[in-house]
């Protein structure tokens, strides 16, 4: 018998910590933005570089299944994108991504958004050296997946609740849903916002240019 | 079907224990998981024997040691057990536990030769 404790994640945790000094060294804020397929991600994306690419310097990294279809949506905006596919792998590792920022060529203190498969479950255990991971919610889905996949929203620091111009046509309990996304993660921000109409998106990019400036 | 990729983890990690220790076989693993580490044992084991196949830990069994998942609630300050992260303090029925135990996902020790 040996005895060896180590942490079966041990090896992505280290080029995850690798990832993370990197960005710090080069001032640039990466964030891992996770939600289920369908949420509007990408569309939230191509509205916030449209409004922010004046700003900083954005780059994306995409993860998909298949199809380079995001990264053609970001690369049509004028920003520099890079699609990852995974195969039949369910999320993006640290080590795909210390890949990617290689290829991206990335400018000092930009921002960095990855958009990690649309899955709420593993990508939830895969750190990539991000600097918060960003959980983004759409009304349309049921008020209750934070305790439905718990640990996504507990990994979270930030939760945006997206299509919130829709919530007039639906049943969607806005009060309830943000009670369940405190419950398993009590120290959670919540940002409610429609990438389609605009509304609360400055909200969201206050929450960036306040992380871009420490 | 991250299993599939933690079980990769677990092979990377006995091929370079066999490199550094110096052993040709594994025949057995013991883990040690979490309720909240997000892993499904049962779907654990059937990834692991698809993984090992081939491998120096081909036919190897696989042990799953559960631990207890506990934390301290933040509002009453008690050391309280918890199954679920959405589960209430059972002591005052606050929201805020903070976990100390339960997210763990390790290799505790090998049988090789």
């Amino acid at each position: 018998m040996v005895q060896i404790e180590q942490d079966i994640l041990g090896k992505n945790d280290q080029y995850a910590a690798a990832n993370r000094s990197w960005f710090r060294a080069k001032g640039i804020l990466a964030l891992n933005l996770v939600s289920s397929p369908g949420s509007g991600k990408t569309s939230l994306l191509t509205r916030s570089i449209q409004d922010l690419k004046g700003r900083y310097p954005l780059a994306v990294i995409e993860g998909d299944q298949q199809t380079s279809h995001d990264a053609d949506r970001i690369r049509a905006t004028g920003v520099s994108a890079l699609q990852i596919n995974t195969g039949k792998g369910c999320h993006l590792d640290a080590h795909m991504v210390g890949h990617a920022i290689e290829s991206l060529g990335l400018a000092e203190k930009s921002l960095l958004f990855i958009e990690n498969v649309g899955n709420l479950v593993c990508p939830a255990a895969f750190d990539l050296g991000e600097a918060h991971k960003v959980a983004i919610l759409s009304v349309t889905e049921g008020e209750d997946k934070p305790l439905k996949y718990p640990d996504m929203f507990h990994a979270a620091d930030l939760m945006i609740l997206n299509k919130i111009d829709l919530l007039p046509y639906l049943d969607f309990d806005l009060a309830l849903c943000l009670d369940y996304a405190r419950r398993v993660n009590p120290g959670i921000e919540i940002l409610q916002v429609s990438a389609r109409s605009g509304e609360g998106l400055d909200a969201w990019y206050g929450w960036l240019a306040a992380r871009m400036a420490s | 079907m991250h299993e599939m990729s933690i079980c990769e983890g677990i092979l990377q990690v006995l091929e370079k224990e066999a490199g550094r220790q110096g052993f040709q076989r594994v025949k057995g693993v013991w883990l040690e998981i979490g309720p909240l580490a997000g892993v499904e044992a049962e779907a654990l084991r059937f990834c692991f024997d698809a993984v090992v196949r081939g491998s120096l830990a081909e036919g190897a069994q696989l042990e799953i040691i559960e631990i207890p998942g506990q934390g301290v609630c933040l509002q009453c300050d008690q050391s309280v057990p918890v199954r679920q992260r959405f589960d209430p303090c059972p002591v005052c029925g606050g929201y805020g536990v903070r976990i100390t135990h339960g997210e763990e996902l390790r290799i505790k020790e090998l049988e090789v030769e």
